[in-house]
């Protein structure tokens, strides 16, 4: 062998391992970060921490159990603006649409998918904020909902083209009308990946702090109703981690476990189930 | 297309009375209507917010029309603003992220899409697209309790002692800054690098790395001379698309480039970015013209990011035709 050619696949070797080693730092990112929340958060999660509203400014203790409901009631809200339009939209974009209308509706939702949270946050703020002139749940719902349609759109309407043209013509065959081969064949057919990219979808923006924090704003005791400042996690753990107390530290550190959680928990499973129903299909 | 068999084109529908009352006793023609008004709506929303930055925005461009992006003051006491500073922070952080983050994920979509067996492959991009799922408020968390004092103590000075030569690695070492949110940025973004440049050297046809193999290069010549530049635009695109995110990331940059409007050429200093600003100072903007250059701010990010993602959103596609189309 040339020394030539032995260089040549030293320098193949090395240069792939450096990438291995690549790919070996991004995998162990998501390690380190759940071992350092799982490790300083579990100390500090007690069952009070779930039930007890926040203690006064300066008392050490108390719980985040405003802001778990409170960010319950805006992923309701959310989903409520959200997917409704994400859904009947994607059903038109795959059913109805001509090619040119559909091509802006998808662009206009893949643009809408592209832009900053925080600038989502001003949207809500000058439609919701600004006319009733005060933070709600109402305004924290529209921003994370607005934020939802993309993903549900795309993905739903992906669902959607996948089920198979026969199952279309024999509902059709059998006289049924346009929509109601649409209601009750094709997206009974699509339920199951429709399902996930709505899982998907709220999993993402129940992470969102940025379009909340002059929306949703936050509160330090329950919310009532829908038209009040309400607590939600993210901005908890914002507010927590950027404040001067150590025991805010500790509870902004147990918040971000729950959160994470979540939200992971919630990824992991609707993955492992898009990823059965492609192998069962198969 | 599945649904092309069903759908009668414009022309063929029957516009008599009889027709149409036909079809809307059906059903047919309310349903059509009905999800014609939700996928319009996506357009309205989207005009809508474009309009409502634009309108929100008006006293502020009125004021300070262009000088808005050459001025450096920002104060609101005297209702004087210029974005430079955060224009600035927020480009200067992006490179930064894009610097640490472009080799790193470049690299581990190679290792993906060139090395791995299949199975293992699977596994890595799923937990990467986990990453990807990280709400960015808890990257935020983890930077300010444990990358902002390691910074401060040890990789500051650090930098300093070897590199202080070069005018970014000069002052004083205050953990926070540019440097603090360009590092956040670049751990946030490399899972967007290495999925969607995966995607891209996947869709490579094999012929060409076997045709490369055959002519006796080694697996690093097929990957490095071969399959990277096949995929070029599509990486080129992956790129784009993740400083899109990088530019509009709000929480984690916030929490840790120190919120201090200026510009400084080290890279240890306290910064600001335009997200950062926008979600820090947002509730206590009082006056009208503080407000819209607030808005203004939101504005030009979401220009930059809307032009961002078009470019990107193109390359992609035309990366993953071409190798659909070569493979055909």
């Amino acid at each position: 062998m040339s020394f030539r050619l032995i260089w040549r696949k030293f320098v193949s070797a090395f240069m792939l391992s450096v990438t291995a080693l690549c790919a070996l730092i991004t995998v162990s990112v998501l390690f380190v970060i759940l071992g350092y929340l799982a490790w300083n958060g579990a100390r500090s999660l007690h069952w009070t921490f779930f039930t007890n509203l926040p203690a006064p400014v300066g008392e050490t203790g108390g719980g985040i159990a405003n802001a778990i409901v409170g960010s319950g009631k805006l992923l309701l809200l959310s989903a409520v603006f959200g997917v409704p339009i994400g859904l009947l939209a994607a059903i038109y974009l795959a059913e109805y649409a001509g090619s040119t209308l559909a091509f802006l509706v998808r662009y206009a939702a893949d643009m809408l998918n592209g832009v900053p949270s925080i600038v989502m946050g001003i949207f809500a703020y000058t439609i919701v904020v600004l006319p009733m002139r005060h933070f709600s749940a109402l305004a924290g719902g529209v921003a994370l909902g607005v934020m939802m349609i993309p993903i549900i759109l795309r993905s739903s309407e992906e669902f959607l083209r996948s089920v198979p043209r026969s199952l279309r013509e024999g509902s059709m065959a059998l006289g049924a009308s346009k929509w109601r081969t649409i209601v009750k064949v094709v997206v009974p057919a699509a339920s199951g990946g429709i399902l996930t990219a709505i899982l998907l979808a709220l999993a993402r923006v129940a992470g969102e702090t940025a379009p909340l924090l002059f929306t949703a704003f936050g509160n330090r005791f329950w919310a009532h109703g829908w038209n009040e400042p309400i607590a939600s996690l993210p901005v908890v753990i914002y507010n927590y981690a950027i404040s001067p107390y150590d025991d805010w530290h500790r509870q902004a550190w147990a918040a971000g476990l729950v959160l994470l959680g979540l939200v992971l928990t919630t990824n992991l499973l609707t993955r492992l189930l898009l990823q059965r129903q492609a192998t069962q299909r198969r | 297309m599945a649904a092309t068999s069903t759908t009668v084109g414009p022309a063929g529908i029957d516009w008599r009375p009889q027709a149409i009352l036909r079809r809307l006793r059906s059903g047919d023609e309310i349903a059509h209507i009905v999800t014609l008004i939700f996928g319009l709506s996506i357009l309205a929303i989207t005009a809508m917010l474009v309009y409502q930055l634009w309108i929100h925005s008006a006293p502020s461009r009125a004021k300070f029309g262009f000088n808005f992006f050459v001025t450096s003051v920002w104060d609101p006491v005297f209702d004087n603003f210029g974005a430079l500073p955060f224009i600035y922070g927020t480009l200067i952080t992006t490179a930064v992220a894009l610097v640490l983050a472009v080799p790193l994920g470049l690299g581990a979509a190679i290792f993906l899409s060139e090395l791995a067996p299949p199975k293992i492959s699977a596994g890595l991009s799923f937990v990467i697209d986990l990453l990807a799922a990280v709400p960015s408020v808890i990257y935020g968390l983890l930077a300010i309790f444990t990358l902002i004092p390691l910074l401060r103590v040890t990789i500051e000075p650090a930098l300093k002692h070897y590199l202080g030569f070069i005018p970014l690695f000069r002052g004083p070492a205050y953990g926070i800054g540019f440097l603090a949110a360009g590092l956040v940025l670049a751990i946030m973004i490399v899972p967007y690098i290495v999925s969607v440049s995966r995607e891209v050297l996947l869709a490579v046809p094999a012929d060409q790395r076997e045709a490369a193999l055959g002519l006796g290069c080694t697996r690093w010549e097929t990957t490095w001379k071969v399959v990277v530049p096949f995929a070029r635009t599509g990486i080129m695109g992956s790129i784009f698309l993740s400083m899109a995110r990088a530019l509009g990331e709000t929480m984690a940059v916030t929490m840790v480039i120190g919120g201090t409007p200026q510009i400084s050429s080290s890279l240890f200093a306290p910064g600001y970015s335009i997200a950062a600003v926008i979600a820090d100072q947002f509730t206590e903007a009082t006056g009208t013209l503080y407000l819209s250059a607030l808005v203004e701010l939101g504005l030009v990010l979401f220009l930059i990011t809307f032009i961002l993602n078009g470019i990107a959103r193109i390359m992609i596609i035309a990366t993953q035709k071409r190798g659909g189309g070569v493979a055909a």
